[in-house]
């Protein structure tokens, strides 16, 4: 099973599996809350209630605690990542030349805030910090493809490029 | 080990090492102001207000995490000190909604306390309020993340003395919030109502669920006959609300207080309680003879049952099957005295004044309906009656003291005993006593019961049969014992109740309740019981007549139709 994979959308019985197994290891060890967390994640991509309840139950801390540090740490998601996912630079100098009426229009459009996914699981919007292509401000990214002086009208013909599928 | 010295505001002071500054400058009657910290629950240094300068720290110190050192040098009220707190305090309070006057706290409130004491006269920065909006979900508490300044006493209080953590602080920054995991609703999660968080918070971010407005309409309805029950612990902690002393036995003014607001008959949890004990004794010695399940658990605290139901599920039939006294009444309300008066059960309105914000979700589990409505209509707790006689304009101190009302008002002292930890132990040993060995026990005083340890065990001799008892208060004692049962150890009975100190320290109680208080209430509770007549529960006259008249004898069928229950196994998460 792959080690990093955060392609997958849907909660499957193999990913079940092997957090159990990670579990196993990590029984009644409260400490090791976060490393277990983190090895989950790598799973399955996210981490849905129901593996949260696992650790909870597993590791023996209540799941407020772990819920706690889930959504604390940035790193970590509960929701699946969209098929697409797109990145908006907020950066200062992105920031400076209108990435903020990016999210907003994103937001309008897709129905999503950063950090979620749009309900038919096609898009996720997360905000970065500085991509390091300040002089292309702003820049969005969506996978692997990265767009340089985007505004608000150039948006809806870039994401039309993902709609094949 | 020897003492530390150190010096506080130029006064010498011996302190234990490892204590904190703030508890040393305490015992040297020194005040220092504080809002997060909780003595020996909360000490996290988050608030910063109970600043102090410490000769040769660069900066100011929160002197609940600082712990003494020999030859400190401590101040605690320089320009500095009393700037920063009060900067600090500004913060807190900018972005904290000042709805005072409409607040369910005002005028008991530490943070409104708080800016009178440090003399806050501006707020100069406005932040926004945090993005939430109050969550109602639960039957007893409201939650208001609005008022909440994130102190975390409440999660400390869940988390190590009820072992519970239903809340604990979710997301970061801006959005942070003490909240059930998934910020789900309070009332869709193993919380168990005990309201020890409401108890302690310093605002009004946890507040129980106000019913008064309900009371106040039944009382309204002529075409309602409005009957309320008070607890035992209310008797010796209402008075506070009014500006009594801690533990002052106002039971008589309770009654006249309750008159006043117009309920057509007063009556008492206490007789109840008497009547729990026959149950429940009797369910003891039943299980005893013909080997039933053992240990018994006591069952007339709804936060334990929660409790033991979400955590335990597989020790359910541990519980006795008795309902809780409040439950009791409210069938006995609606059936056996609505034929003695001869009033319609229809139009009979319960009402019990509680020091539990549990009860009200108790009152509202579907089973309690042995009269075949809801035996209890609605339960207010200790600070919601005191809120109702304050806008009566009822000067509670200059009351007469009057008696309850015949015949669900007639008690004994071990009923009243029901108020404290270890107090259904001591009454049920004073009539299972009499009841297996046929003769009035040497002491009616079982004092390995008493007291706030928090686990407390004994072996009682019936004259041949040796009973070995426990008695456990706050949920982490609770599950400690269950542990101890799970191993096999040979218990007989077992008194549980939620809360720490016992309902004198329920979550409905008047805010402040500390161990102080809990000690002064329980003497309280102890005094009541040795004023009265009779202090054994199958004396009860009232009791008796019960069964002769209507129910035949513990555990007949009526009895368990009426003052009997089941449980239901829940889930964790
Ligand atoms: S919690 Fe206290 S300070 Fe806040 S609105 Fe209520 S009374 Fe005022
Ligand atoms: S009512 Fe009791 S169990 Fe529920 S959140 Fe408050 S302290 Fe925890
Ligand atoms: S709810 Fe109350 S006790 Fe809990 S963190 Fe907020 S202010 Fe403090
Ligand atoms: S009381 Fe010490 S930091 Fe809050």
């Amino acid at each position: 099973m792959s080690n990093s994979c955060s392609c997958h959308a849907q909660l499957t019985p193999d990913h079940l599996a092997e957090v159990d197994r990670i579990l196993e290891s990590y029984r009644g060890q409260p400490g090791s809350l976060i490393q277990v967390l983190h090895k989950a994640q790598n799973v399955i991509g996210y981490l849905p209630r129901e593996v949260q309840v696992k650790v909870a139950e597993k590791l023996d801390v209540p799941l407020t605690r772990v819920y706690g540090v889930v959504s604390f740490y940035s790193l970590f998601t509960t929701k699946p990542k969209g098929r697409h996912k797109i990145h908006v630079c907020a950066g200062t100098a992105c920031y400076v030349r209108g990435a903020n009426q990016l999210l907003n229009k994103l937001e309008e459009d897709l129905q999503v805030k950063p950090g979620d996914t749009t309900e038919d699981g096609k898009f996720s919007v997360d905000v970065v910090r500085c991509l390091g292509a300040c002089g292309l401000g702003p820049v969005v990214t969506v996978d692997d493809d990265v767009y340089g002086r985007v505004h608000t009208g150039k948006l809806a013909d870039i994401l039309s490029k993902y709609d094949k599928e | 080990m020897s003492q530390v010295m150190l010096t506080i505001d130029g006064i010498q002071v011996a302190a234990e090492p490892g204590t904190s500054v703030l508890e040393a400058a305490k015992k040297a009657g020194i005040k220092i102001p504080t809002l997060c910290y909780l003595e020996e629950i909360n000490a996290i240094g988050a608030c910063r207000i109970c600043l102090v300068e410490v000769q040769g720290a660069r900066t100011l110190q929160t002197s609940c995490v600082t712990p003494v050192a020999d030859g400190m040098v401590v101040r605690t009220n320089t320009p500095a000190v009393r700037r920063a707190r009060k900067l600090n305090l500004e913060l807190i309070m900018s972005n904290h909604p000042r709805e005072c006057l409409t607040c369910p706290r005002n005028t008991n409130c530490e943070l409104q306390r708080l800016a009178s004491e440090l003399g806050l006269d501006e707020i100069r920065f406005a932040g926004d309020t945090p993005p939430y909006e109050p969550d109602r979900s639960s039957p007893s508490l409201v939650r208001d993340p609005r008022k909440c300044i994130l102190c975390r006493r409440c999660v400390s209080v869940c988390e190590k003395v009820q072992q519970v953590s239903a809340i604990a602080p979710q997301e970061r920054g801006f959005k942070t919030i003490v909240a059930p995991a998934f910020l789900e609703p309070l009332g869709d999660v193993a919380c168990v109502n005990c309201g020890q968080c409401a108890l302690v918070c310093p605002t009004a971010a946890i507040h129980e669920k106000d019913q008064t407005a309900e009371v106040w309409a039944a009382l309204a309805d002529p075409g309602k006959h409005v009957v309320v029950q008070t607890a035992p612990a209310v008797r010796v902690s209402i008075g506070e609300m009014f500006g009594l002393a801690p533990g002052s036995v106002v039971t008589g003014q309770l009654v006249a207080a309750l008159r006043r607001l117009g309920f057509a008959k007063i009556f008492d949890t206490d007789f109840t309680a008497d009547l729990t004990i026959m149950e429940e004794g009797s369910e003891l010695i039943k299980r005893l003879r013909e080997g039933g399940k053992l240990p018994l658990i006591t069952s007339c605290s709804p936060g334990w049952i929660k409790f033991i139901e979400h955590f335990y599920p597989e020790l359910l039939p541990h519980l006795s099957t008795c309902k809780s006294p409040q439950q009791m009444f409210g069938a006995l309300a609606k059936t056996y005295y609505a034929e003695k008066a001869g009033i319609s059960p229809d139009d009979i309105f319960v009402v019990s004044i509680m020091p539990c914000t549990a009860k009200k979700f108790e009152a509202g589990r579907e089973e309690m309906n042995g009269s075949g409505r809801r035996d209890v209509d609605v339960v207010l707790t200790t600070r919601e009656l005191g809120k109702m006689l304050k806008e009566a304009g009822i000067d509670f101190s200059a009351l007469p003291e009057e008696a309850y009302d015949d015949p669900l008002g007639i008690s004994t002292g071990a009923g009243v005993l029901f108020g404290s930890t270890g107090g259904v132990m001591e009454a049920a040993l004073r009539t299972a006593y009499e009841l297996v060995t046929g003769d009035t026990p040497p002491s009616l005083d079982f004092n390995e019961a008493r007291g706030l340890e928090g686990i407390k065990e004994a072996s009682v001799d019936l004259k041949g049969t040796t009973l070995n008892v426990a008695v456990a208060h706050g949920l982490a004692n609770a599950r400690e014992i269950l542990e101890r049962v799970k191993n096999g150890h040979p218990y007989h009975f077992i008194e549980v109740m939620c809360c720490p100190g016992g309902c004198i320290g329920g979550g409905g109680q008047p805010i402040p309740t500390n161990n102080e208080i809990r000690a002064k209430r329980t003497a309280g509770i102890y005094s009541a019981d040795r004023a009265m007549q009779l202090r054994k529960s199958h004396e009860n006259p009232a009791v008796q007549a019960l069964y002769q008249e209507f129910l035949g004898e513990p555990l007949s069928h009526k009895s368990h139709e009426l003052l009997h229950t089941r449980y239901v196994p829940r889930s964790r998460y």
